[in-house]
């Protein structure tokens, strides 16, 4: 076994023990952690797959953006020294039951096909390559799904800012009553009839 | 690189997706379930980026695939986010069992 397999296995350990404690630990912010842990681990397996670029972006989006996003929604609604409550035996031995039945199911079937390895072949990864086939309008070019996906994020951040937003327009309305709708047009036109009121 | 076979780090992604599943049906906070959703992401990226390791190495398409699955799942979290602090200021808490109106 040459170094760069225990390499793999090393990171696979860790990956899938952190992922195992942050579902099983009952603290939050200590499943948070896990998370980010595993997350890590995950960039360093793309890093061991030679994807740089990829493994770049997960670390930047998951562990510097998602993760971060998951703590602070955890401080803002939880007490984080609490428990959780501990799920139900019945429920627990069901889930365990199901993983592994689908777990070993899946791997029964990816270790019968037997996969030809072609990893002989180097990969041509780098940043310019993937940059020019994204915005290529050729057929094999991702112009296409970049700007739709380019519009659901746009979509997706004014959403949650909709979402999350705290509900003013319903106040002045309980507020003002019948007038309110008049007093919403003259908000907008004139912003001194707020000063006013 | 070569001496480890694919179906080796098809284990891998498939453990991982079977804890997220696990995850995602004991726990009944909205927080701990969405960090369950996230390692079922990650274990199908890891998926399409071996996939394309291993067997069309002359092609990106896997690492695109991966991606726009990254995009989708930080737009995912977020709106995810801004559901469940709507949900904490209505019901004080983002139990799933507590959130009930719906349920018929």
């Amino acid at each position: 076994m040459s170094a760069s397999a225990i390499i793999f296995y090393l990171i696979s350990a860790f990956i899938l023990g952190a992922g195992l404690l942050a579902v099983t630990t009952r603290k939050i912010f200590r499943a948070a952690i896990w998370l980010l842990f595993s997350l890590v681990g995950i960039a360093a397996l793309y890093f061991w797959m030679q994807v740089e670029f990829i493994a770049a972006i997960q670390i930047i989006v998951y562990v510097g953006g998602i993760v971060v996003l998951i703590i602070f929604s955890i401080f803002l609604t939880q007490q984080s020294g609490k428990e959780m409550p501990k799920p139900s035996t019945g429920k627990t031995l069901f889930s365990i039951a199901a993983a592994l039945f689908g777990l070993l199911f899946t791997y029964q079937l990816i270790d019968q096909y037997g996969f030809a390895n072609n990893a002989t072949r180097p990969m041509n990864v780098t940043v310019g390559e993937i940059g020019t086939q994204m915005l290529s309008t050729t057929e094999h070019g991702y112009i296409l799904p970049f700007e739709v996906v380019s519009m659901l994020l746009l979509a997706a951040m004014i959403g949650c800012i909709v979402i999350a937003m705290k509900n003013n327009g319903g106040n002045i309305e309980e507020k003002t009553g019948e007038g309110s709708k008049l007093m919403i047009h003259t908000d907008i036109s004139s912003p001194q009839n707020i000063q006013e009121d | 690189m070569s001496d480890v076979p694919l179906s080796h780090i098809l284990f891998v992604s498939t453990a991982l997706f079977f804890i997220g599943m696990y995850g995602l049906f004991t726990r009944r906070n909205m927080i701990t379930m969405l960090m369950a959703i996230e390692l079922m992401l990650n274990s199908v990226n890891i998926n399409f980026v071996a996939f394309n390791k291993y067997l069309f190495p002359d092609k990106l398409d896997g690492i695109f695939f991966t991606i726009f699955i990254i995009t989708i799942a930080a737009a995912e979290a977020a709106i995810a986010i801004a559901i469940i602090i709507n949900l904490y200021r209505s019901h004080q808490s983002i139990d799933v069992e507590d959130a009930t109106e719906l349920k018929f």
